[in-house]
């Protein structure tokens, strides 16, 4: 295992994404070695999401390449990307509102089952046997990110904290080697945020390496083995996050100077 | 109230009374055309036979905008397809006389394929965008059908295809009165059993995929498309299997329709009809099964219905004060309109939606986003 966990997990090298005018991401590059926790940082506007979403396949970047567990990636579709061993959430959470929580992480299989139009009509055992272990599984993951007891409600009507916990589940269903978590602790109050990262912790602990935006200072500090930091479309600092914190750049542009 | 809303639940959930209700809606299906015929006369059979055949369109459409929230106006042209697929091969227009077990599963083929050829083109647009397009996509395949009688001629242009021949199911015509049981069953009538069927193995189709891994990806895309994507569905296929499979139920529905009348012109496949069909599966409530059936019973037999209003004001007034033509539109508009502001999410809504649109949950849910907005 400790091997293992050396090995680079995703290199991204000189990733830019321009959008018209606007540089939202010039030869940016991270590496993010299996079983850890990397932390993204930087003020807003930094690219943070831009970068996200190339990483996705939501944008085609304009320069550069990435490589997840020896495998090209570069340009490749969202649902490609997905298979390919890499999950996220959202930022404004983009859960499917009118489905029940159960629906949601069970939307998430899809991509590690089969069935087709054929055997849902017919419903063949092996089909059968399918759903069952689609529904066991997302069950497993409400309960453990902590909310079985919400199955059967409506996504939407859920509370915002059970919502992001819901798209983490989600997000697991799909059998990741790589969770992307876009500001998973926005808009949590310290008793959530506490909770949240214990969750994170048991993931990454199951085997999950995760990667993630997050503002909360406190949060990323104590969370992350390493930190990247944004600023303006360019990496400007990248280490443990207790380095990250003293270097002159990333409190000139991130911290304005303030914290200490 | 509640105590009787209890006992409701208490007995929904009770398998004999379950049964007991399956086998009276069975018994009254069988027995609608006799009961109708004699109640209303036989014009009524069919057009209980036409509510069948709308039945199956309108669940077709379903797929594609109740499941997959894909907004097709030109949907209509499946119909067509089917119905002329049928009409040209199976008529003295080239001669060819095919039987109808052949037909109908090739017609559905045939639909399917111009679903996906019709789907394809369209994947990267959405909503507004979409509608223009497929609505100009209906007009494209009528307007072939108006104009394909030359240099060769095809489809006989504006005057249609006549003589096609009626259905045949191994020697048994149902185009012809036939006595059985002590009973007589004219033409119909064994049509109507026949839509009957089909539209039961519609429904059955519909259940199953609505409640299935494909069935919840056209849902996920429909709720969040960009999401949907990102948890590894297929976006650009999964769209094109709704198509397919919304297109071929139409023309299944269009084969149907050509032989049940004997004749097809392209006056039968204008924008209309498309938006009639939309209306059904608006009406009744989008994306849930029994709301769709109903929504498409109340269109097809309310401006039937309406024709009574002609000889009502003749008894009433002793003469015709509106045109009951108009007085049907206004009165079917009123009711859309009514609808629409009553019952926003359609006559019978699925539970899902029906929460969705409920008042304490848009407070609830305002209020989360207040405090979301707010932490931000």
């Amino acid at each position: 295992m400790m091997q293992a966990a050396d090995a680079p997990l995703l290199e991204a090298t000189g990733i830019s994404k321009r959008f018209g005018g606007l540089t939202a991401l010039s030869e940016v590059s991270v590496t993010v070695k299996r079983g850890e926790i990397f932390g993204l940082i930087g003020p807003n506007g930094a690219g943070k999401t831009t970068l996200f979403n190339v990483l996705t396949g939501l944008y085609r970047p304009d320069g550069g390449e990435f490589v997840f567990g020896g495998v090209r990636m570069t340009g490749m579709k969202p649902h490609r990307v997905a298979e390919c061993g890499i999950a996220r959430t959202f930022q404004n959470i983009r859960l499917f509102a009118n489905m029940t929580a159960l629906e949601n992480v069970m939307v998430g299989r899809h991509v590690r089952t089969r069935a087709g139009v054929i055997g849902a009509i017919l419903r063949d055992g092996a089909t059968r046997n399918e759903e069952a272990a689609i529904a066991s599984r997302a069950r497993e993951l409400l309960e453990y990110v902590g909310i079985a007891g919400r199955a059967a409600e409506l996504a939407h009507a859920l509370p915002y904290g059970d919502q992001r916990r819901l798209e983490i589940a989600r997000a697991l269903a799909t059998g990741p080697g790589l969770l992307a978590l876009d500001e998973p602790a926005a808009g949590m109050n310290a008793t959530e945020t506490a909770e949240l990262r214990r969750l994170l912790e048991r993931v990454r602990g199951d085997g999950v390496t995760l990667l993630l935006i997050e503002h909360d200072v406190k949060l990323v500090m104590g969370l992350c083995d390493r930190v990247a930091v944004l600023d303006y479309g360019k990496k400007i600092a990248e280490g443990a996050p207790v380095e990250v914190k003293r270097d002159p750049a990333v409190i000139e542009a991130y911290l304005g100077g303030t914290v200490a | 109230m509640s105590l009787f809303f209890d006992r409701w639940q208490q007995l929904k959930r009770d398998p004999r009374v379950v049964w007991a209700a399956y086998i009276a809606l069975a018994a009254l299906l069988v027995a609608l055309p006799f009961v109708t015929d004699w109640a209303f006369g036989r014009a009524w059979v069919r057009i209980l036979a036409f509510a069948l055949l709308y039945i199956m369109l309108a669940l077709g459409l379903n797929i594609v905008v109740g499941y997959a929230g894909l907004l097709d106006l030109g949907y209509v042209a499946f119909f067509a397809v089917g119905a002329y697929f049928y009409a040209l091969l199976a008529s003295p227009q080239f001669g060819i006389h095919l039987p109808f077990w052949l037909l109908l599963p090739l017609g559905a083929a045939i639909a399917c394929t111009f679903g996906v050829l019709l789907g394809a083109p369209t994947l990267r647009l959405r909503g507004d965008y979409l509608a223009i397009v497929t609505l100009g996509f209906g007009e494209i395949i009528r307007i072939f059908l108006v104009n394909l009688n030359a240099p060769i001629n095809i489809t006989n242009g504006p005057q249609g295809i006549n003589l096609i021949d009626p259905i045949k199911l191994g020697g048994f015509s149902l185009a012809q009165t036939h006595p059985a049981l002590g009973l007589s069953f004219p033409a119909v009538y064994n049509y109507y059993y026949l839509f009957l069927a089909l539209t039961l193995a519609v429904i059955f189709f519909s259940i199953r995929l609505e409640d299935s891994r494909i069935g919840r990806a056209w849902v996920a895309i429909r709720e969040d498309e960009v999401a949907a994507a990102a948890m590894g569905i297929n976006t650009r296929n999964v769209k094109l299997l709704a198509f397919a499979m919304g297109a071929s139920f139409g023309g299944v529905s269009g084969g149907l329709f050509a032989g049940f009348q004997g004749f097809v012109s392209p006056e039968s496949f204008t924008i209309i009809e498309s938006i009639m069909i939309l209306c059904m599966v608006v009406l009744g409530g989008m994306g849930h099964i029994p709301g769709v059936v109903l929504g498409t019973v109340l269109l097809v037999v309310l401006p039937e219905a309406l024709r009574y209003l002609g000889p009502l004001q003749q008894a009433l007034f002793g003469r015709v004060l509106a045109d009951p033509a108009d007085l049907r539109l206004l009165v079917f508009g009123l009711a859309l309109i009514l609808v629409m502001l009553l019952r926003p999410s359609g006559l019978w809504p699925s539970t899902v939606r029906r929460r969705e649109l409920s008042a304490d949950e848009d407070v609830a849910r305002q209020e989360q986003a207040t405090v979301y907005d707010a932490s931000r």
